[in-house]
């Protein structure tokens, strides 16, 4: 494309800097021929879309996480060992506190630019998994884990559970007041486990909680081990995307097979570039303004001490609530416990969410027997049991999440927290199926709205009064690209399952699974609003006069001004 | 007397007193005589006795004054001499005052707590329905049911004195008030309605009171449980706590990650979706120039 360096204007033949530049790249590429791999690359074509920009925000908060991090690392002192603050926080002088908290104070007061990168780091974790969580809804409304990407749906699960446990590692390692309440949360999870908890426990904490040992083993935990291994999961997350190209929104001239966007260079590059240091800046503004995390305020832990007010970060939140509102169960097997109160929100829900998400293309593709490439999204409303399904999760999880506030909106709302914590127990189950299916009505109904605006045409708002006296409404037809749009989707019929025995009476083995398949197949696809067929195109452009003087108010109209108003 | 005896005068009262000594009136006229002598003579030898007897009437005015408030503002739940009412069925429309001293009721009217609104789970904090004075009458009415609490000194709560440790009083505050109040007195949620109340802005006298009485769900701090050196370090903290400014920027109510995590999708991520939005309008004028 262009070149940094601008042509000595006047003159026919390049500058000589450019001369020798070109020489230099020619040089290099006689020797490992990667002109041609690179004017593919530079060139690769993505498609533009606001929501496709969502993981870049997840992976430019994860860079700047990388880079405050390292400065955090200079100063942090891994340690439990507790020595008597005197540094510059006076409500903490001649506290016993131990060297992990003490150097947080030190970052916080002391460290020049400390408190701005803890707060960065902190923002920009929040944000992080906040832009993960979002850009999953992304691909999970609109298909895009369908094949070939079920791998990458994958690799992105395995990104959000190990964003999750790395924010929960670097959130307890300053061992203030809240980070060691969150441990010994975990540590009663951990404690919950059947047979071995009591060793599991004894193991992660050296000893009896909280012990000496469990700040420096995090430590390597949340600076090299799992920050590493997200690196490398980003890199496979980003070549995939790269290798398989990107998904794109259906549309005029957009199919399975091509890719309509821009190039990689110098559009993207460009954009990308920017938008990177958008982000950049968009936290550094947030760090500098808004305050998180406190903990001068909180104190150093004290396994005696517990505050009003404990919460997780918001990634936990959701664990922390299913905690508050499980009822109080627990199980005497010869004189054994098991808490089912904790080992149910603790350990069992997080498995009952992930398994499932992690599975979902696989599932999809069992109900829909659908095993093609897929490369343009579906609209949510095209497949509304998919997006019902979303919705009941969000809502689940909204829920639960506000159990983990429980406290903290009862006091906001001026509430028993009894009633809060009552009311959710019910919601918790009540919610998320009605919520599933006010979600399936909307996207039904957008889809017959959809339906109508094809075969109709768009509502002008304009009123036609007819000789005789009858008010109708003009219709506008829809732009051929407008139209293409909306049915450009396929047509989903159930899968109806084969005869149960065949011609001669022999009974099909597969009947049962083929059937089972079929019913789930009409739970997914069973009332979905089709687009409508060539055929049914055709007849209300045709019979569109004949319906005019038939006098059916709704198709005439919109059928005969399709026709009739063709120039507009 | 119907003879003068000049010269003699001595000898005349004698011999009067001595000629009259038996008449009917003799024995009322010693009396008298004795009576006002005792009279003049304690009135002469105890001087003090004039202000204390002053004094006393002042006070038992103000226990009179405080009964009376008492009677039309409070006696509907706590009974007239503040008793307490119970219903038949066990339940306590208003609880026992008698030994809940002045602190008590310095607290609990001086806060607007008392009187309450409406019966409920708890008396929240509001304006408060009475003057100074009639506070103190109320509180003196109340003290006067038997010996309690007093009411705190200015002494007492000097925060600025050498001897104060707000450090030491962080570390009494975590350890005995965080699990309610949160560790920057934000307070918080209690079951069934009740709250740990937020603790800015609260006077220090009322606190120290609060401390020492245990008002509705808190329990009583006694002086052997925290001393009063005890108790004003943790008012110390509080006051420090409450006037540090936040150096990270807007506090979003110090109240940690519920409303960081709030913050971090409405601003953090709504921020970031929006200008993401704002780029993607990029591209037509990317695609004219290129």
């Amino acid at each position: 494309m262009s070149t940094t360096t601008p042509p000595t204007p006047g003159t026919n033949g390049a500058h000589p800097v450019v001369k020798s530049a070109g020489r230099v790249v020619d040089f290099v590429d006689q020797r490992i021929t990667a002109s041609n791999w690179l004017k593919r690359n530079m060139r690769k074509v993505f498609p533009d879309h606001w929501s496709f920009l969502l993981g870049e925000i997840a992976l430019y908060s994860f860079i700047l996480l990388l880079l405050s991090g390292v400065f955090l690392t200079l100063w942090f002192k891994p340690s439990m060992a507790h020595v008597y603050y005197d540094g510059a926080y006076v409500p903490m002088r001649g506290i016993l506190i131990s060297e992990a908290y003490a150097s947080t104070l030190d970052l916080s007061f002391e460290v020049r630019g400390g408190l701005l990168m803890r707060q960065v780091h902190h923002w920009s974790t929040l944000v992080f998994l906040a832009a993960m969580s979002v850009h999953m809804l992304r691909i999970f409304f609109t298909g895009a884990f369908r094949k070939p990407r079920e791998l990458n749906w994958l690799i992105g699960v395995l990104l959000l559970v190990l964003g999750v446990a790395n924010g929960f590692t670097g959130y307890s390692l300053p061992d203030d007041l809240l980070s060691g309440t969150g441990l010994r949360i975990i540590e009663g999870g951990v404690l919950a486990v059947p047979v071995v908890g009591t060793y599991l426990s004894y193991f992660i904490f050296g000893g009896e909680y909280p012990g000496e040992d469990i700040i420096s083993r995090l430590y390597p935990i949340h600076i090299l081990l799992v920050p590493g291994l997200i690196l490398a999961l980003v890199v496979a997350h980003l070549m995939m995307i790269w290798y398989q190209k990107h998904t794109h929104w259906g549309g005029a001239g957009k199919t399975d097979e091509n890719v309509v966007g821009y190039p990689f260079f110098p559009i993207y590059v460009a954009k990308a570039g920017g938008f990177n240091f958008i982000v950049f800046g968009f936290i550094f503004l947030m760090a500098a303004t808004i305050q998180v995390n406190p903990l001068w305020f909180w104190g150093p832990y004290d396994p005696s001490q517990v505050t009003a007010g404990t919460q997780p970060d918001w990634y936990v939140g959701f664990l922390d609530g299913a905690l508050r509102v499980m009822p109080p169960w627990e199980l005497d097997i010869f004189g054994y416990n098991l808490t089912l109160s904790v080992l149910i929100p603790a350990l069992v829900l997080p498995g009952l969410i992930l398994v499932p998400l992690a599975l979902y293309p696989w599932l999809e593709q069992k109900v829909t027997g659908d095993t093609r490439e897929h490369h343009v999204l579906d609209r949510p409303r095209n497949v509304p049991v998919r997006t019902g399904l979303g919705v009941a999760f969000i809502v689940f999880y909204i829920l639960l999440w506000i159990a983990g506030g429980n406290d903290f909106f009862a006091t906001v709302l001026n509430m028993p927290v009894n009633w809060i914590s009552r009311f959710l127990q019910f919601s918790i189950i009540l919610m998320p199926p009605l919520a599933f299916w006010i979600t399936k009505r909307i996207c039904l109904g957008l889809q017959r709205r959809d339906r109508d605006k094809v075969l109709h045409g768009r509502e002008t708002g304009t009123i036609m009064v007819s000789p005789s006296g009858e008010f109708t409404e003009r219709h506008a037809p829809l732009s051929v690209g407008e139209a293409y749009a909306l049915t450009a989707h396929e047509r989903r019929e159930p899968i109806e399952p084969g005869p149960a025995t065949d011609p001669n009476g022999i009974p099909n083995p597969a009947y049962k699974r083929e059937r089972r398949q079929a019913r789930l197949s009409r739970f997914y696809f069973g009332d979905v609003v089709q687009k409508p067929t060539r055929e049914e195109l055709e007849h209300t452009h045709h019979d569109g006069h004949g319906e005019i003087t038939e006098g059916d108010t709704r198709d005439q109209s919109a059928a005969g001004d399709h026709i009739a108003s063709g120039q507009q | 007397m119907s003879r003068s005896s000049s010269g003699r005068g001595g000898r005349w009262l004698s011999r009067v007193l001595s000629t009259r000594r038996r008449h009917p009136l003799a024995a009322v006229a010693v009396l008298l005589v004795a009576l006002f002598a005792c009279g003049s003579a304690y009135a002469a030898l105890s001087p003090s006795t004039v202000p204390a007897a002053v004094s006393q009437t002042a006070q038992s005015t103000q226990v009179e004054e405080g009964r009376q408030l008492f009677a039309i503002g409070c006696a509907s739940c706590h009974g007239l001499g503040g008793e307490g009412l119970v219903r038949e069925d066990g339940t306590v429309i208003g609880p026992s005052l008698v030994g809940v001293g002045a602190a008590s009721v310095d607290f609990q009217v001086g806060t607007g707590r008392m009187p309450m609104a409406a019966p409920a789970a708890q008396a929240p904090r509001k304006p408060v329905a009475y003057d100074d004075e009639q506070i103190a009458a109320l509180a003196a009415f109340v003290a006067s049911l038997a010996p309690g609490p007093e009411i705190p000194d200015d002494a007492m709560l000097d925060t600025s004195a050498d001897t104060v440790d707000i450090a030491r009083g962080g570390l009494l505050f975590r350890t005995n008030c965080a699990q309610c109040h949160n560790t920057t007195g934000q307070g918080g949620a209690l079951t069934y309605g009740q709250e740990a109340p937020n603790l800015t802005g609260v006077e220090a006298k009322h606190i120290y009171e609060a401390m020492r009485t245990g008002p509705q769900a808190m329990p009583v701090f006694n002086d052997e449980l925290l001393t009063p050196e005890d108790k004003l370090d943790i008012i110390a903290y509080l006051e420090n706590v409450e006037s540090q400014p936040d150096p990270g920027g807007l506090g979003i109510g110090r109240a940690g990650p519920v409303s960081e995590g709030l913050w971090a999708w409405l601003v953090g991520i709504g921020g970031l979706i929006a200008f993401a939005a704002w780029i993607v309008t990029r591209s037509a004028s990317a695609r004219s120039s290129s």
